[in-house]
């Protein structure tokens, strides 16, 4: 069921839209905001909201690769492996990343605690290497500082 | 040297304020253009020769002027802050740090084609952007530069915020008005074009950031003043960048037209102590490298053109000779492939081919022929052979790579090997 907070943010994207369908990727985002991933249920909840098929609704969401449609961990690491922070020295960032939290990219830690994601171009090239955990951008960082940056999230 | 778009932004890197803003001439462009007539407005910007900044470089005053004055509401003005080129950092220093700059520009432009709806498409990673755009929305709607009656000058016009989820393609202008209609973002055909029917088939404008920045001044001081910005035909100043292993990698507001040179030497420091100066894309992911032949080039639209590369963003990634060029211009295709939107054939199956090609080569099992391949790729993957320019800009670097640095091409497919590795041993034939 989507929740009464969730009806009332998608009805104020929907109320900026001629009609309902155009609202999608807005109420995609509401939910995804608040479950943290979009679930086989919530999005046919979700589709029957904006008259649309699940199946249409399914081809807007996994087109785009920051709407979750597996389970994410609590914190999202994403690490820009663009040609500028590859320059710099992405692949030891990512490297160490995955060694010390023992997944690779897609993957996400036993604990629950984060899940780990390539990420075109963060736009921050001037600082690089860089990424972000969560809403949080990390730039001109080094190997020694990621112990550092992962204590921050529980 | 002037520097109309970034000479007040505060040294703490904190967004000016609107009374800041205010304080240094902010809206008052709004107020003289709410005086002016449309067909004014387009005359000086098309004076001016305001080119657009997101790449393309297409005169911003011609794009107005083919928005039909009298069709009927709604029409569209789009703010494009979907910065994703790889290598392109630019519109953020302008989205976090003067966003009252960006919608007063909006603003004039909206007037401009007679808009009476406004977006700005931002990027999911600019978090710091978004949070200062709502609340600089916010206060120009307090202070009656937004909403109903603008300065009871009877014209309206609202402004939303639209964060992306993701894909380099929403940065092209059909694309990225699909997906504000929350479809897939593929590219439309053209004709139509968005001018006539954009979203919502509604005539649009999609306009870069950093071109709406410069309407403020424009209209402020005049389509002569902007044109003496420049060192050249181009007009005003851009916001010029550079990364990769530099001394001091930034970004820097500078007279349209410095040479390569300047910015890499003078701006950007130099090359880092130990590295020298192979080639650099000028302009994002997407331009054709330029080498030591070319730095001084001026770096202006014709000016990189008659070098054969685009300005494009003007945001400069320096390759340097201790970084392997094949293992560089791979991971600017993985990027370009992985991106294919997948609506066209040649980019959606050409793309991930010649990614493999060059992890074939970079890994040390290239074959000889596979140059070839990947040459005649980069003419079937080229202009007229696709949907839209993703594809064919994916081919600049790649073709012009092969062209600059070819040896390095050859030794690795002769050695078996990427002699930048650390783990490099050299397996030819004759050991």
């Amino acid at each position: 069921m989507l929740s009464k907070q969730e009806i009332k943010e998608i009805d104020e994207a929907i109320s900026l839209v001629p009609y309902k369908k155009a609202a999608s990727i807005e109420a995609l985002k509401v939910v995804q905001h608040h479950r943290h991933w979009v679930s086989d249920e919530s999005l046919k909840e979700l589709a029957n909201y904006l008259d649309m098929s699940a199946e249409e609704l399914d081809s807007v969401a996994t087109f785009y690769n920051l709407i979750f449609r597996q389970p994410v961990g609590r914190h999202v690491i994403l690490v820009c492996d663009s040609v500028s922070c590859w320059v710099m020295g992405e692949e030891r960032i990512k490297e160490k990343l995955s060694e010390r939290l023992q997944i690779d990219y897609g993957q996400t830690t036993q604990d629950g605690r984060f899940t780990m994601l390539p990420n075109p171009c963060l736009g921050t090239c001037d600082c690089a290497p860089a990424i972000m955990v969560g809403n949080d951008l990390y730039r001109n960082i080094s190997i020694d500082q990621l112990e550092g940056i992962l204590s921050k999230y529980e | 040297m002037e520097k109309p778009l970034t000479e007040h932004l505060r040294k703490d890197g904190k967004p000016l304020s609107l009374k800041e803003y205010e304080q240094v001439g902010g809206y008052q462009a709004l107020r003289k253009t709410l005086k002016m007539t449309p067909q004014e407005i387009q005359g000086v910007v098309k004076d001016s020769n305001l080119k657009g900044r997101g790449g393309a470089g297409f005169s911003t005053g011609l794009k107005w002027s083919f928005v039909p004055m009298n069709a009927p509401k709604p029409k569209y003005l789009i703010a494009n802050a979907d910065e994703m080129e790889p290598g392109t950092f630019k519109d953020r220093i302008l989205l976090e740090q003067t966003p009252h700059q960006l919608i007063e520009g909006m603003i004039i432009a909206a007037f401009a084609i007679q808009a009476s709806e406004s977006f700005v498409f931002l990027r999911w990673a600019y978090k710091t952007a978004a949070k200062e755009i709502i609340k600089a929305i916010h206060e120009a709607h307090e202070a009656g530069y937004l909403g109903k009656n603008i300065l009871g000058s009877g014209y309206d016009l609202e402004m939303h915020l639209h964060t992306g989820v993701g894909r380099y393609m929403c940065g092209e202008e059909t694309a990225l008005l699909n997906s504000l209609e929350g479809k897939r973002a593929t590219p439309r055909a053209k004709p139509p074009f968005p001018q006539v029917s954009g979203l919502f088939g509604k005539p649009t404008i999609v306009n870069n950031v950093e071109t709406l920045c410069c309407l403020p001044h424009i209209i402020n001081k005049g389509a002569e003043w902007f044109k003496k910005l420049s060192l050249t035909q181009d007009s005003g100043t851009k916001i010029y960048g550079v990364s990769g292993k530099v001394k001091k990698p930034g970004a820097w507001e500078l007279p349209m037209g410095v040479t390569l040179r300047e910015l890499i030497e003078e701006h950007a420091g130099g090359m880092k102590d130990g590295l020298k100066f192979r080639g650099a894309l000028p302009g994002g992911a997407s331009t054709d490298f330029l080498v030591e032949e070319h730095l001084d080039v001026k770096m202006d639209f014709a000016g990189v053109a008659a070098a054969g590369s685009r300005l494009g963003t003007g945001t400069v990634v320096v390759l340097d000779d201790k970084t392997c060029p094949v293992g560089f211009v791979k991971n600017l295709e993985h990027f370009f492939a992985q991106e294919s939107c997948g609506f066209c054939t040649p980019c959606r199956e050409g793309l991930p081919w010649i990614e493999k090609l060059l992890d074939s080569i970079d890994k040390g099992d290239g074959r000889t022929e596979d140059i070839k391949l990947l040459e005649a790729h980069t003419k079937l993957l080229g202009p007229g052979n696709t949907f839209c320019a993703l594809a064919p800009g994916a081919m600049e670097p790649l073709q012009s790579a092969l062209k600059y640095f070819r040896k390095d091409f050859e030794q690795h497919i002769q050695e078996k090997g990427c002699s930048y590795s650390k783990n490099y041993r050299p397996q030819t034939a004759a050991h």
